[in-house]
């Protein structure tokens, strides 16, 4: 180990903006093609009746069905695993079975989960309808209540969940203090940081465990493609205590193998895929794999635009005569404005939420009229997004349901995406025209 | 599975399959700092064809008890106390790194008991670098983070797990980070700084041994392994392209596939 090329202590692994590029792939063994292969294949060819017995037994790596792995997807996983920091990857073909497949590997019926209240509403409705009819049961806690968190847990207690920055309400979860008290109790803290991406936050630095991604956001930015991804931190101790019986005892379904012992810090995955993917399915296609990798190439670039857009974004709504208040952690105002600072240090994200003045009318009359910005149900587009959630997504709730959501009549929100930031502002100031007529109106 | 030696609990991957005195033994003994865990594609294929094996985590690693020994020469006595504790007269042996300098040690000790010796980014002596010696005796993180990089080739570094999903990078720094740094890498880096009989050891090594060695290895180079190989009477080498020091990883099956070739050859189960 003397090596004496090697001058200064700084190990010289590839940064964020390399990895963001070539992770996870080797050209030399893929016919020297500089781009990823898209394997659009089912299976693969077993060398003879040994090697597939080897390959069924988990004695050696490689790819039996797509089901269960796939070379272009592989090349994913591995993306984003080193974005993350983290030691292991499993891709699925949406956010929503990247959630559902790490609560399955994680809990069985009659499990408990302490879940953060400011979700993706899917993911709400999973925890709080889908969930229980699997037997296992959630306690819903605001993400300001940190203590909150601690006394929701129970015996059967085996995880915490939550987004970082709640959507729609921009409510930050204190994740250092929560993995604490996730740690304490000897439980692993799960965080969605789809809003976030690795560019700007990597939660594993913060005591995270395991992180999800809805990637049809974001990290592929180009809206095309559905897909998502659980992480491994590769941290957490599964034998630690005995709440974790899947991950420590001997597992029938793969010759009494221990996922803790024979595999560690990677063993969350090596189950979620063996068990879970085998067992659910919901696996992501090469050819969305593919065009989510063509997103993350560019991932700072993007990330650093939206970002600045938003910040503009944020002083224009500001200052301007037909908004009642703006929502984003870069408001100094904003209750979490000090811990975005620390846990998003490279920007506080580009979904901005704010009242326009004239209420549920004023909404439904921007929204109609905005010309650029998109109206639809999908965030972290490269294009800028719009919905106005009391009229389209939220309209069968009544005002008390409505107000526990974070949810209120005037309320937009808007994904910011990279146009040219003159372009966003021209597009609301159209919108915002329209929505001071209907009251000029009412008023005569 | 979990038993005693010297008082001590050890663990040990029996690489899936319960662990049979009926079939012949083959131990693996990892690299500094590291665990058992870093033979999983090389010891769940012998476990299921044939042989009784025993990954070892050293005492103080991965999931074993007492304390970091801090002399190789007091590891491969300990090799020796294992082979006693499970109730064997012999076995074969096989080493990464730091593994292979316990190896063989073990087997010029003990000639009457190893029947096969294999080799990974081995070498005589493993000089430390000092600063990276220094850093992990301060416990600093930054010491595996250097030694990842260094252990990885060029390929390695892009990623390219043979199981699917897995980052070599990170999986590895976990492992080195399982336990603390002081305790474990730090004392193991002093040993091997430390040990200078590797090539007196090599020339009283009279069993069937095997070297495999990897092009872009910067920890253990090919000059070195070859040095060492050299010394041992009519041991095989195998030379892997485009592969760091973490070949058993970095390229698990061309190692296996070798390994296998080798271990079934030199000692068959029957
Ligand atoms: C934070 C968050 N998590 C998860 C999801 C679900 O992801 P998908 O739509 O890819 O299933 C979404 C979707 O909007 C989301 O915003």
């Amino acid at each position: 180990m003397s090596d004496k090329t090697k001058k200064g202590t700084d190990a010289k692994t590839y940064k964020f903006d390399t990895l963001s590029l070539h992770a996870g792939y080797q050209p030399h063994k893929n016919a020297g093609s500089r781009q990823v292969p898209i394997y659009q294949t089912t299976s693969y060819l077993f060398d003879d009746v040994d090697h597939a017995a080897a390959l069924f037994n988990l004695e050696r790596g490689g790819h039996i069905y797509s089901r269960i792995s796939n070379p272009t997807v592989g090349v994913l996983e591995e993306r984003v695993a080193s974005l993350e920091g983290g030691t292991a990857a499993l891709a699925t073909s949406s956010g929503m079975s990247a959630i559902f497949l790490t609560v399955m590997t994680l809990c069985e019926a009659g499990d408990h989960l302490v879940v953060s209240s400011q979700l993706y509403g899917g993911t709400v409705n999973l925890f709080r309808l889908t969930l229980p009819k699997f037997g296992i049961k959630c306690t819903f806690v605001k993400p300001r209540d940190t203590e909150g968190f601690k006394k929701a847990i129970q015996k059967n207690t085996k995880g915490i969940f939550g987004e970082l920055v709640g959507n729609p309400g921009n409510e930050l979860m204190n994740m250092p203090e929560i993995s604490k008290i996730a740690h304490e109790a000897g439980i692993p803290l799960i965080v969605d940081a789809t809003y976030q991406t690795p560019y700007l936050c990597k939660p594993f630095e913060h005591g995270a465990d395991i992180v999800v991604h809805s990637l049809t956001k974001w990290m592929a930015g180009h809206g095309s493609s559905m897909a998502g991804i659980l992480v491994e931190g590769g941290n957490f101790d599964w034998m630690q205590n005995d709440k974790f019986p899947t991950m420590t005892k001997p597992y029938e379904g793969y010759h009494g193998l221990s996922f803790a012992e024979e595999f560690g810090p990677t063993a969350f995955t090596m189950k979620a895929r063996a068990e879970g993917m085998r067992d659910f399915g919901p696996c992501l296609s090469p050819q969305n794999a593919w065009n989510v990798l063509q997103g993350i190439e560019t991932l700072s670039v993007r990330m650093k635009k939206h970002c600045s857009n938003a910040e503009e974004m944020v002083k224009y709504l500001l200052g301007h005569e037909s908004v009642a208040w703006v929502s984003h952690p870069s408001v100094p105002d904003h209750p979490d404005h000090e811990l975005a600072k620390k846990l998003l240090p490279n920007g506080r994200g580009s979904m901005i939420a704010f009242g326009i003045k004239g209420g549920k009318d004023a909404g439904v009359a921007f929204i109609n009229n905005v010309k650029l910005a998109s109206h639809l149900a999908n965030v972290g587009d490269t294009r800028t997004l719009v919905i106005h959630p009391a009229s389209g997504t939220h309209s069968q709730m009544d005002e008390a349901t409505l107000k526990f959501a974070g949810l209120s009549h005037d309320m937009i929100r808007l994904s910011v995406g990279i146009e040219d930031i003159d372009d966003i502002k021209n597009d609301f100031e159209i919108g915002f025209r329209a929505a001071r007529k209907p009251r000029l109106v009412s008023n005569q | 599975m979990k038993f005693k030696v010297n008082g001590n609990e050890v663990f040990a991957s029996t690489g899936g399959r319960p662990f049979d005195k009926k079939k012949p033994l083959i131990i693996f003994v990892h690299g500094s700092g590291l665990t058992h865990m870093t033979w999983v594609l090389q010891t769940r294929y012998f476990a299921f064809h044939g042989y009784s094996v025993l990954a070892l985590d050293l005492p103080g690693h991965g999931l074993s008890g007492g304390k970091s020994l801090k002399s190789i020469e007091d590891m491969a006595d300990w090799i020796n106390s294992v082979i006693d504790s499970v109730g064997y007269k012999e076995a074969s042996l096989v080493g990464h790194s730091q593994g292979c300098l316990i190896t063989i040690e073990c087997t010029a000790r003990y000639p009457d008991k190893i029947k096969t010796l294999s080799l990974m980014g081995g070498a005589g002596a493993i000089p430390m670098n000092p600063e990276l010696l220094a850093l992990a005796e301060n416990g600093d993180p930054k010491a595996v983070d250097l030694m990842m990089d260094w252990a990885h080739g060029p390929a390695g570094h892009f990623g390219g797990h043979p199981v699917p999903g897995l980052y070599h990078i990170n999986t590895g720094g976990m492992l080195a980070k399982s336990r603390t740094i002081k305790e474990t890498l730090a004392v193991d880096f002093r040993a091997c700084d430390n040990y200078k009989n590797g090539f007196e050891a090599a020339k009283k090594i009279k069993i069937p041994t095997l070297s495999i060695l990897a092009t872009d290895d910067k920890m253990c180079p090919v000059k070195e392994g070859k040095k060492l190989a050299d010394l041992i009477e009519g041991s095989k080498v195998d030379i892997i392209d485009n592969c760091g020091h973490m070949m058993l990883l970095e390229e698990a099956d061309r190692v296996l596939k070798v390994l296998k070739l080798f271990i079934t050859t030199n000692y068959p189960s029957k």
